[in-house]
C-alpha cells in the first residue's frame, strides 16, 4: 500500500527550521520530539511524512512486535528476553500517524478482539508499540482528545507502555520521538504536553514570490509525475540520508568546550527558562547540529542554529508579550554573542 | 456583484469542478436553503461523472460515522472482526456534501482536512486497524447569516472555489445564461468524465505509516482501488504529451503568473495557485486547448482568487469604492463589474491580462469584508443561530463515550459499555472465574459519556474607540483590556472583541482562545469619530447571545465613557443616541446576559453609571480600577 509515492524530503522549498529539527530529532532521538506550530498549507505534514523515505533503515530483532534492537538486550520486551536465539534484520524506521478519532485501545493496545471472540486471550499491541524506536506523528496535536494526550504524556516520561486487560499484564518499551504539527488559531497545546517535544519550530507560508512560484512548481512536477520527480530527487535524498548515518556515528565524538556549556547555562539563565532540560536539550541539539555539519566541537555558531527551537517554547508564558517566543531568543542570543 | 452575474461564476466553478472534483479539492456555496441552491445542487449532481459516489456528512456525525468503526452485530454473529466503513471512506473517488458547514466543529474539521489532504482515513478505533482509502472532495454549503460566520478556514483554504449564491434570485436562474452557457464551456462533461481529467488528490500523496499501517490491513487500498485517484498524469491523452513537452518554458511561465498574481491579489494561501494552475488546465482542456491561455487564467484567477483577495493591486486602488457601509445587509446592490469584459490588450504582460480579469470579479464590497477577513483569518467559527434554541438550556452537550469510570460526576453509558463488554462475553465464559451469570461486564468495558470539552466563559469586550475614548484614555482602556486578557488566560476562557466608533460596531475578533491574537487586534485598535454606543450595545449582545446558544457563557465586559451621540440610524444627536442606548441596555438586561461596565471617563459618568443600573450590569469606574479590582469586577460578573 505504500507504493503511493512521497513527496521527496529533499524537494521541500524553504522551511529550514523545521527541516533541520527533523533532522536533528532523527540524529539523536533523544534531543524529544519536534513540534511544528504554524499557518495552513506551510508543508508541515509533507515534510514530516517525508521523513519516513529519508531514515536510514534499523536491525531489530525478527518477528518481533516492538522493534527490539538486538544491540540492546537490557532494554528487550518480555518476549524477546524469553527467546534464546535472535536472528537480527533490518527494517524501515515505524514512522506511525496517531489519527484523530483514535480509540485508547488501539493506542495503547489491548486484547485482540478478532481472537477474543474465539474465545483466545492474544494481546494486539497498538500504536504506541508500532512506534516504539522510531516516530509517533500527531497532525492537528492540538485537537487531540484530553484523555489521549494524559496516556502520552504518561508513556513518553516512562519510555513504557503498561497495559492491563481481561486479567492480562503487557509490559513492553515505547520509546517514540514525538511529532507533532497544528494551527495554533484552532486550539491551544497543553503546557505538559508542550514540555514533551525537545524541539519546536514556527512554520510560516513563504512570503517572497521565487520561493512560492518554486513551491508551486515542485508540486505541480510532483503531482504529474510522481515517479519521475521522486527518481530526479533520489540523489539528493540520498546524500540526506547519508549525513544522517554519519551524523549518528560522529555523535559520540563531538567535542563539548567548557565555554559552549557557559553559554547554554548563561542564554538559559539570560531567558529565565525552567529547570536545566533547556541546557541540556541546547546541547545536545547543538551536538546534532555539529555532527550534521560534520564539525568536532560545538561552536557558538551551533548554539545560535538551534537555540530558538530549543528554548522558544520553555519562555516562561507571558501571554501578552508577543508570543513569537523566536524573537526574544534571538534578542537573547544577540546579546550574549553579540550581533 | 448582481445575481446574475453570480450566479454565471457559480455555474463556471461548477463546470470546472465537476470535471475534476477530486483536483480542485471542493467547493463552498454560501446560500441559504432554497431552490437557488438547490438548482445549483441539482445541476452539480447531474454534471458529476455518472457513479461517482456522492454522501451527506450531518452535521453532528460521530467519529464512527464519520470515519467508520466495529460493526458490532455483524461481528457478534459472524464471529469476526467486521468494520462498519464510514462516510469519508464510502465517498472515496467522490464527493461529500456538508450541510450547515458553517457550524462544523473544530474536531470534525481536522478529520476532514486529513481526508482531503491525505485521500485516506486512518482507523485506530475499537480494536480496528485500518487505512481506507477516502479520496474526497467537499461541496460545503455555508448558510451563515453573517460576514462572521462561514466555513472553517482551514476546510476553505482545501477547496479551489468559494461561491456566493446569497444574492442570486429566482429570476437570475430563470431568466438569465443558466441555460444557455457558451458551449465552449458545457455544464455536462459527459465525454470528459469518461476519462477523467485530472484525478490526482490534491493533498500530499502521505506517507502511509510505514511499517505500521501495512500490517493489519485486510481489505486495505488495493492497486486497483487508489490507482484512478492517485496522482497521475494532469491532462489526458494527447494533451498531457504536449503538457509535459512544454513544461519547463510554457508551465514555469503560468506558474509564475498565478503566483505573482496571487500575491498582488494579497491571496496568501499556497494552495490557491495550485487551484488555479489546476483549473486553468480543466478549462483548456475542456475547450481542447493543450494547455491554458490567456483566457483560461483569466477564468481560473477570477474564480479561484476572487473571493480570497484581501487587497487589489496598488494601481487599482483609486478604483475601489471608498469607505463602504459597515452593514452589508439589505443594501441595493451597486451595478456590477462585468465578469465577461476583459478586454485582451496583447500588449500587456500576461500577468496584467489575468490580474485584470480577477479584480474584474472581485465583489464590489470588498473592502467591507476585507476588515472582517484579515480579523478572523483562521478562525474558526462558532456554531450560528440555526436550531440552536433548545441547545442554550445546558452547558455542554454529550459528543461520545470514552473508556474510564463512572466517578467524579461522569456519567455511565450503559448502552455503549454493554456494547464494549459484548465481543469479550466468549473469552469470559472461559474463564475459571466465571460464576453462572449470563453477561459478564467488567470494569474495563465502563463507556463514560463525555460532554463538549471545557465548558468555558467567553468574556466579549466592547471599547468604545470614539474620539472622546480616545481623548479620555483609550490607551488606558487597552491596558486595562491587556490585564482582563491575561486573567482570561490563567482561567482558560475565550475572548471577542467588539470596537464601536464613528457609525456603528465593528467585530474586531470572534472568540478565540488565542491571547495573542486579542492583543494584537486590540494594538491595532484605531481612535476617533462619534459614540454609536446603542450600536456597540446591540453587537456585543447578538455576539453572547452567539456564544450562549454554542454552550459557553458570554460574559460582556464594556469599557466606555458613554458619552452616546450617534444613534443606530448614523445621525448625530445626544438626547436620541442616549436614549436608544438605554433602550439597547434594557433589552440585554431581558436576555440575562452577564455585563460589566467599565467607565473610562476621566471622572465617573452619571450616565454610565445609569446605564449600568438598567443593563443590570457592574459599574466600575476605570479611575478607581486597578488590575485586581478589575479582574474582580469580572470575576464577580460570571459569578
Amino acid at each position: 500500500m505504500s507504493t503511493r509515492p512521497v513527496f521527496p524530503f529533499a524537494a521541500i522549498v524553504g522551511q529550514e527550521d523545521m527541516k533541520l529539527a527533523i533532522l536533528v530529532a532523527a540524529i539523536d532521538p533523544g534531543i524529544g520530539g519536534v513540534l511544528a506550530f504554524g499557518d495552513r498549507g506551510t508543508g508541515k505534514s509533507t515534510t514530516i511524512r517525508a521523513l519516513a523515505a529519508l531514515l536510514p533503515p534499523m536491525k531489530v530483532n525478527q518477528g518481533c512486535r516492538y522493534h527490539c534492537d538486538p544491540a540492546t538486550p537490557d532494554v528487550w520486551c518480555a518476549d524477546c528476553r524469553a527467546t534464546a536465539k535472535h536472528k537480527s534484520v533490518t527494517v524501515p524506521v515505524p514512522v506511525v500517524d496517531l489519527p484523530l478519532g483514535a480509540t485508547e485501545d488501539r493506542v495503547v493496545g489491548a486484547l485482540d478482539l478478532e481472537r477474543a471472540l474465539t474465545g483466545h486471550k492474544v494481546f494486539e499491541p497498538g500504536l504506541l508499540a508500532r512506534a516504539n524506536r522510531g516516530f509517533l506523528y500527531i497532525d492537528e496535536v492540538n485537537l487531540l482528545e484530553d484523555h489521549l494526550v494524559d496516556l502520552l504524556l504518561d508513556v513518553a516520561a516512562s519510555g513504557e507502555n503498561v497495559v492491563e486487560r481481561e486479567g492480562l499484564s503487557v509490559r513492553h518499551p515505547a520509546r517514540f520521538v514525538l511529532i507533532g504539527s497544528g494551527n495554533p488559531e484552532e486550539g491551544e497545546l497543553r503546557p505538559q504536553l508542550i514540555d514533551r517535544f525537545g524541539l519546536s519550530v514556527e512554520v510560516r507560508t513563504p512570503q517572497d514570490l521565487p520561493t512560492r512560484i518554486e513551491v508551486i512548481r515542485r508540486r505541480d512536477g510532483f503531482e504529474n509525475d510522481p515517479i519521475g520527480f521522486t527518481e530526479h530527487w533520489k540523489k539528493a535524498q540520498d546524500k540526506i540520508r547519508r549525513r544522517i548515518v554519519d551524523a549518528r556515528g560522529k555523535l559520540s565524538g563531538v567535542a563539548v568546550p567548557e565555554i559552549a556549556l557557559e553559554n547554554a547555562a548563561r542564554l538559559c539563565m539570560a531567558l529565565g527558562t525552567d529547570g536545566l532540560r533547556g541546557e541540556l536539550t541546547l546541547i545536545r541539539a547543538a551536538r546534532a547540529v555539529a555532527c550534521l555539519d560534520g564539525d568536532k566541537e560545538i561552536t557558538d555558531a551551533h548554539l545560535r542554529r538551534v537555540a530558538p527551537m530549543v528554548l522558544g517554547h520553555r519562555l516562561r508564558r507571558n501571554p501578552l508579550d508577543e508570543a513569537v517566543a523566536s524573537t526574544r531568543v534571538n534578542r537573547a542570543v544577540e546579546e550574549l554573542f553579540g550581533a | 456583484m448582481s445575481g446574475a452575474a453570480a450566479w454565471a461564476g457559480a455555474l463556471q466553478a461548477l463546470g470546472l469542478f465537476a470535471a475534476d472534483p477530486l483536483g480542485l479539492g471542493g467547493i463552498a456555496v454560501r446560500a441559504g436553503a432554497g431552490p437557488v441552491r438547490d438548482r445549483w445542487l441539482k445541476i452539480l449532481y447531474d454534471s458529476l461523472p455518472p457513479g461517482m459516489p456522492v454522501r451527506r456528512v450531518p452535521l453532528n456525525a460521530g467519529d464512527d460515522r464519520l470515519l467508520g468503526g466495529l460493526d458490532l452485530a455483524a461481528t457478534l454473529q459472524a464471529g469476526h472482526l467486521i468494520e462498519q466503513k464510514g462516510l469519508l471512506s464510502e465517498a472515496d473517488g467522490g464527493v461529500i456534501v456538508l450541510p450547515m458547514a458553517e457550524r462544523i466543529e473544530p474536531g470534525a474539521a481536522a478529520r476532514l482536512r486529513a481526508a482531503s489532504d491525505e485521500g485516506q482515513v486512518t482507523l485506530q478505533r475499537d480494536g480496528l486497524s485500518r487505512v481506507l482509502p477516502a479520496h474526497i472532495a467537499m461541496v460545503a454549503l455555508d448558510e451563515g447569516a453573517d460576514p462572521d460566520e462561514h466555513v472553517p478556514t482551514s476546510l476553505l483554504d482545501r477547496m479551489a472555489f468559494l461561491i456566493d449564491l446569497t444574492k442570486v434570485s429566482l429570476r437570475d436562474i430563470e431568466y438569465d445564461d443558466w441555460s444557455g452557457l457558451p458551449s465552449a464551456r458545457p455544464l455536462v462533461m459527459a465525454g470528459e468524465g469518461k476519462h477523467p481529467l485530472v484525478m490526482a488528490g490534491e493533498g500530499p500523496p502521505s506517507t502511509p505509516l510505514s511499517g505500521a499501517a501495512s500490517q493489519g490491513v485486510d481489505g486495505g487500498p488495493s492497486p486497483a482501488m487508489t490507482e484512478p485517484s492517485g496522482p497521475s498524469p494532469a491532462v489526458t491523452g494527447g494533451a498531457g504529451a504536449v503538457h509535459r513537452a512544454t513544461d519547463t518554458a510554457e508551465t514555469a511561465k503560468i506558474i509564475e503568473t498565478l503566483c505573482g498574481v496571487a500575491m498582488s491579489l494579497g491571496v496568501d494561501s499556497i494552495r490557491a495557485p495550485l487551484f488555479a494552475l489546476r483549473a486553468a488546465r480543466i478549462a483548456a482542456a475542456q475547450d481542447g486547448r493543450s494547455g491554458p491561455d490567456t483566457e483560461d487564467l483569466s477564468l481560473a484567477v477570477a474564480l479561484v482568487y476572487g473571493p480570497r483577495a484581501t487587497r487589489l493591486p496598488p494601481q487599482e486602488e483609486a478604483e475601489a469604492p471608498p469607505e463602504p457601509e459597515p452593514p452589508p445587509e439589505d443594501q441595493p446592490e451597486p451595478p456590477p463589474p462585468d465578469d465577461e469584459d476583459q478586454e485582451q490588450i496583447p500588449d500587456l504582460p500576461l500577468e496584467d491580462i489575468v490580474l485584470e480579469a480577477a479584480i474584474a470579479a472581485l465583489p464590489p464590497d470588498l473592502l467591507a469584508q476585507l476588515a472582517s477577513l484579515s480579523n478572523t483569518k483562521g478562525q474558526v467559527r462558532m456554531p450560528g443561530r440555526v436550531g440552536q434554541a433548545k441547545m442554550s438550556l445546558k452547558r455542554g452537550r454529550p459528543i461520545g463515550t470514552r473508556q474510564g469510570e463512572p466517578k467524579g460526576g461522569a456519567r455511565l453509558h450503559l448502552l455503549e459499555t454493554l456494547k464494549a463488554a459484548a465481543p469479550w462475553q466468549t473469552l469470559r465464559r472461559r474463564a475459571p472465574e466465571h460464576g453462572p451469570k449470563r453477561f459478564e461486564v467488567r470494569r474495563d468495558d465502563f463507556r463514560i459519556v463525555r460532554f463538549r470539552q471545557r465548558v468555558g466563559t467567553t468574556t466579549v469586550f466592547a471599547v468604545d474607540a470614539s474620539g472622546s475614548a480616545a481623548m479620555n484614555r483609550l490607551g488606558e482602556a487597552k491596558g486595562a483590556v491587556e490585564l482582563l486578557l491575561a486573567d482570561c488566560y490563567v482561567r482558560r476562557d475565550q475572548v471577542a472583541l467588539i470596537a464601536f466608533r464613528g457609525t456603528g460596531a465593528q467585530l474586531l475578533l470572534a472568540p478565540t482562545g488565542s491571547l495573542l491574537r486579542a492583543k494584537r487586534s486590540l494594538a491595532g485598535l484605531p481612535g476617533g469619530g462619534p459614540t454609536p454606543l446603542a450600536a456597540g450595545i446591540d453587537a456585543a449582545m447578538a455576539l453572547a447571545d452567539n456564544i450562549r446558544r454554542s454552550g459557553r457563557t458570554p460574559i460582556i465586559t464594556f469599557l466606555t465613557d458613554a458619552r452616546a451621540n450617534m444613534t443606530r440610524d448614523g445621525s448625530g444627536g445626544r438626547p436620541k443616541a442616549e436614549a436608544e442606548a438605554m433602550e439597547s441596555a434594557r433589552a440585554l438586561r431581558a436576555t440575562g446576559i452577564a455585563a460589566l461596565m467599565v467607565d473610562t471617563s476621566p471622572r465617573p459618568n452619571p450616565f454610565a453609571r445609569t446605564l449600568a443600573a438598567e443593563m443590570g450590569a457592574r459599574y466600575v469606574p476605570l479611575p478607581y480600577a486597578n488590575a485586581a479590582a478589575l479582574s474582580h469586577a469580572v470575576r464577580a460578573a460570571a459569578a
